[in-house]
């Protein structure tokens, strides 16, 4: 049983289609409507969506790295569907160009790739995927039954200037605090691993005059 | 005109679900340490795109967008820390198993 990406992004699709057909179309004054929006939305829906059950089901890992890119790719694209272009823009910077270089690294340097029965084990489907199932169900559940208080959709802007304001003004302490919180995860990062490295060299110097 | 079809709040919360339940899925069935890492970063992207759809059609500042930022920060922060420590396990143990890292319990 062998599914390639497009597999996956049609099934998502397939779901993303019943779950809102069910949800959505239930009300009595259903009128499809479909716009450019729709079909961008769907494409990049279909693709974040299709992308994560690629990383959940794949038995190769790094296939499931690759597939992370496409989810946070489709997620940015919804980003900036719905008028958040500075976010979208992060997102892209920092998840595609940093955390998952920094993934495929870890993928690439811990494992021998090559033997994909032992690089991706999982431990039972049997239990974790109908478990799964029925979290999808509860949220879809509560989502389509939560009153949700929606206003008028102002049509989008420049979020920039308003999100430095934000975090100049309201969110200062947050703001400060996060950029500790970097910075610690930068100093602690280089001491966990270089603590392993100076071992593994102590060791290298040690065995030399072991030998003599 | 019947705005239910033309894209809503709805739509965008059925992937963030989605997205939430491939993470829960990938973190509950990979031995993988670092698989697990891409299951929480799946689940945190749930979590980012709902703060920024209520955003745009509940509250309507950017104040979910802010939150956003921050969650992509701590993300950040976290996947530098977790893969540090990764390399750290696969140094000792020479595997990335967390079901063999289990010298702590003995």
């Amino acid at each position: 049983m062998r599914l390639s990406a497009l597999h996956y992004i049609v099934i998502a699709l397939l779901l993303l289609g019943v779950v809102l057909g069910v949800g959505v179309g239930r009300s009595p004054d259903f009128v499809p409507h479909i716009t450019a929006a729709t079909v961008v939305f769907f494409l990049l829906g279909g693709l974040a969506a299709g992308c994560a059950l690629l990383v959940a089901f794949s038995r190769n890992i790094l296939h499931s790295a690759f597939a992370l890119m496409g989810t946070l790719a489709g997620v940015a694209g919804l980003y900036f569907m719905l008028g958040a272009d500075f976010v979208g823009v992060v997102q892209l910077l920092v998840y595609v160009g940093g955390i998952l270089v920094l993934i495929l690294f870890a993928v690439l340097l811990t494992r021998d790739i090559t033997d994909i029965k032992i690089s991706n084990l999982s431990v039972s489907f049997i239990g974790g995927v109908p478990a799964g199932l029925l979290m999808l169900g509860i949220l879809v559940r509560v989502l389509f039954g939560a009153p949700f208080k929606t206003t008028a959709v102002a049509a989008a802007a420049p979020t920039v200037g308003r999100i430095g304001d934000a975090l100049l003004r309201e969110y200062l302490l947050p703001f400060e605090v996060a950029s500790v919180i970097l910075l610690m995860a930068l100093v602690g990062a280089m001491v966990i691993a270089r603590r392993a490295v100076k071992e593994e060299l102590g060791a290298d110097e040690t065995n030399p005059e072991a030998n003599t | 005109m019947n705005a239910l079809v033309s894209i809503g709040l709805a739509h965008y919360l059925v992937v963030a679900s989605i997205l939430f339940v491939a993470g829960l899925i990938t973190v509950a069935t990979r031995r993988n340490a670092v698989a697990i890492l891409m299951g929480v970063e799946l689940i945190l992207n749930a979590a980012s795109l709902n703060f920024v759809a209520f955003s745009r059609f509940v509250h309507g500042g950017v104040t979910g967008q802010v939150f956003s930022l921050f969650i992509i920060l701590l993300a950040a922060a976290e996947a530098c820390i977790a893969l540090a420590i990764v390399l750290s396990i696969f140094r000792n143990f020479k595997n990335v198993d967390v079901l063999n890292t289990t010298t702590l319990r003995e």
